[in-house]
């Protein structure tokens, strides 16, 4: 299969590779899909007091349109708001990167994993109040 | 070293020059170009000439009669005409047949056909080696079983079926034994005298020769009958009919007689190369040879790099032309069905990369294949929240996963 030239600029060189401290009441982890479909996402963002997401790693197994899906993600979603990042679409990262028909469903998974990861954030916040 | 290097010889192989040359002397007006069914002029009786000693370099290969060699378009053509062409012929005795889930699709889409046309098929189900016993094939044999199909050599794990003790069994119950050899063709050995197997399909594109020809051996003692799936002429004793390709079918010939010639030392060399493979990535964290690592053919290295997809790892690869069981890699999303049938867990098939080697691969090849492959494999887990979690302890059989 050919690969775009932004996925391989992704997967090749793939941002905010990492961890943050799940502990932490102000981090939120969204991880979606399962290792027998072939793609596990973990997105995790770090949001400041006004709700701004002012850190984001990620860590992908799958192809390489499923780890490019998530590190363009990551790039999208540092200092916006979490009400902004709610509105991120699949087709947003799908035309951005040049996914074939057939990768729809990495970018589907990670708008599921930024939304996972929002709700996370919110939950624990409420839970810290 | 010339890059990419060409590690999938189990898809196809480059044809050898020798192969290449003899082709390409039938073929002009100065040259073979005649129609050997011709019998009125010499173009016709030459052309039949260079056809009937192919055949004979085929037989020669795997010690049968040149008269029981039949020309195919390739093995797909002789699956289809060896499974249909007995279960058509034999309908009377029985409507069962016998097969393995882990066949090549040729033998599995010819066994949902013929279910179709209210054939009765039992997929045996391999060890978790990917072997099918004799004890197996004889446990599932009925009364109206009319034909076991199984393949010599996996076309993906490459492991070696015992067709030789499986074939006593077929032959006392006195059902049709077909096997599918393109894989096994010319890198083991066949003897067709010693082994009772009744029905077997070759390849020349997987042993040096060009696509597009094979051919199905068909017994002559005790006589095996087909029919017919292509009508026309009555070219090939009225079993296959078409007008022979004498530049393909003298290409088979060439390739299968060098084969005959050099396949002990070819088979040395390789084994050697697939050892020196392992060897440099058995010691990677997490690794799995999927298939029998002793019953297996020379060229086959099957393994599966936990926590890393196949199809990312291949991106990371692409000096490296080899193949995949992920899901990805396949035009239907599904990951190889012969890693599942082997009871492996998915992620291990999705994980997993077939490294094929053959006649032009080098020891530098090989050393460079590991350097990659190791790099790939190291990036790709640093990517990986699997291998976090496996890392931290976390047992992933336990974790509930949201399918999707």
């Amino acid at each position: 299969m050919a690969y775009s030239e932004k996925v391989l600029d992704h997967y090749e060189n793939p941002r905010n590779v990492g961890r943050l401290d799940d502990d932490d009441a102000n981090v939120g982890t969204g991880m979606v899909g399962a290792p027998a479909c072939g793609d596990v996402m973990r997105l995790q963002i770090r949001v400041d007091g006004d709700g701004v997401i002012k850190d984001a790693k990620f860590k992908t197994y799958g192809c390489g349109s499923a780890i490019a899906s998530s590190s363009l993600l990551t790039e999208w979603v540092k200092g916006r708001s979490l009400e902004d990042a709610t509105r991120i679409r699949n087709k947003d990262i799908a035309d951005e990167l040049g996914l074939p028909p057939v990768k729809i469903h990495c970018s589907v998974l990670a708008e599921d994993a930024i939304k996972a990861a929002i709700a996370d954030v919110r939950k624990k916040r409420e839970q810290a109040e | 070293m010339q890059l990419p290097i060409y590690l999938d010889y189990a898809a196809t192989t480059p044809v050898d020059p020798r192969v290449a040359s003899a082709m390409a002397e039938c073929l002009t007006i100065e040259a073979n170009f005649g129609n050997p069914a011709s019998r009125s002029h010499q173009f016709g009786w030459k052309a039949e000439e260079a056809v009937e000693n192919a055949r004979r370099n085929v037989a020669d290969l795997v010690n049968c009669d040149p008269r029981e060699i039949v020309w195919t378009s390739g093995a797909t053509e002789a699956d289809n005409l060896a499974l249909k062409g007995a279960a058509h012929f034999y309908h009377r005795k029985g409507k069962h047949i016998i097969t393995s889930r882990i066949e090549h699709k040729a033998v599995l889409d010819s066994c949902r056909q013929l279910e179709r046309e209210g054939y009765e098929v039992t997929y045996l189900d391999p060890d978790s080696n990917g072997l099918i016993s004799p004890e197996t094939v004889e446990q599932a044999l009925r009364p109206d079983t009319i034909l076991v199909s199984l393949m010599h050599v996996n076309n993906e794990i490459g492991v070696i079926n015992d067709i030789e003790a499986i074939g006593e069994v077929t032959r006392r119950r006195k059902v049709v034994f077909h096997v599918d050899a393109a894989q096994s063709a010319g890198k083991l050995e066949i003897d067709l005298e010693r082994m009772q197997v009744d029905l077997m399909s070759f390849t020349a594109h997987k042993l040096y020769g060009p696509k597009g020809i094979g051919a199905l051996y068909v017994r002559r003692k005790p006589r095996v009958r087909i029919e017919p799936q292509i009508h026309g002429g009555g070219h090939e004793r009225g079993m296959r009919s078409g007008t022979l390709a004498t530049h393909q079918i003298v290409g088979m010939g060439e390739a299968y007689r060098i084969a005959r010639e050099e396949m002990r030392e070819e088979a040395r060399r390789t084994l050697a190369l697939r050892e020196q493979l392992l060897r440099g990535l058995e010691d990677v964290e997490e690794v799995y040879v999927n298939g029998d690592l002793t019953r297996r053919a020379p060229g086959n290295l099957n393994i599966s790099f936990n926590f890393v997809e196949g199809e990312s790892l291949m991106m990371a690869l692409r000096e490296l032309a080899l193949s995949s069981g992920s899901a990805c890699t396949s035009a239907s999303l599904e990951p190889s069905y012969v890693l599942r049938a082997l009871g492996r867990n998915d992620e291990l098939a999705h994980s997993s990369l077939r490294i094929s080697i053959g006649r032009f691969t080098t020891a530098e090849d090989i050393d460079y294949a590991i350097e990659r492959i190791r790099h790939a494999v190291a990036k790709l887990r640093e990517l990986s929240p699997l291998w976090d979690m496996y890392k931290d302890g976390v047992d992933l059989d336990q974790v509930q996963w949201a399918a999707h």
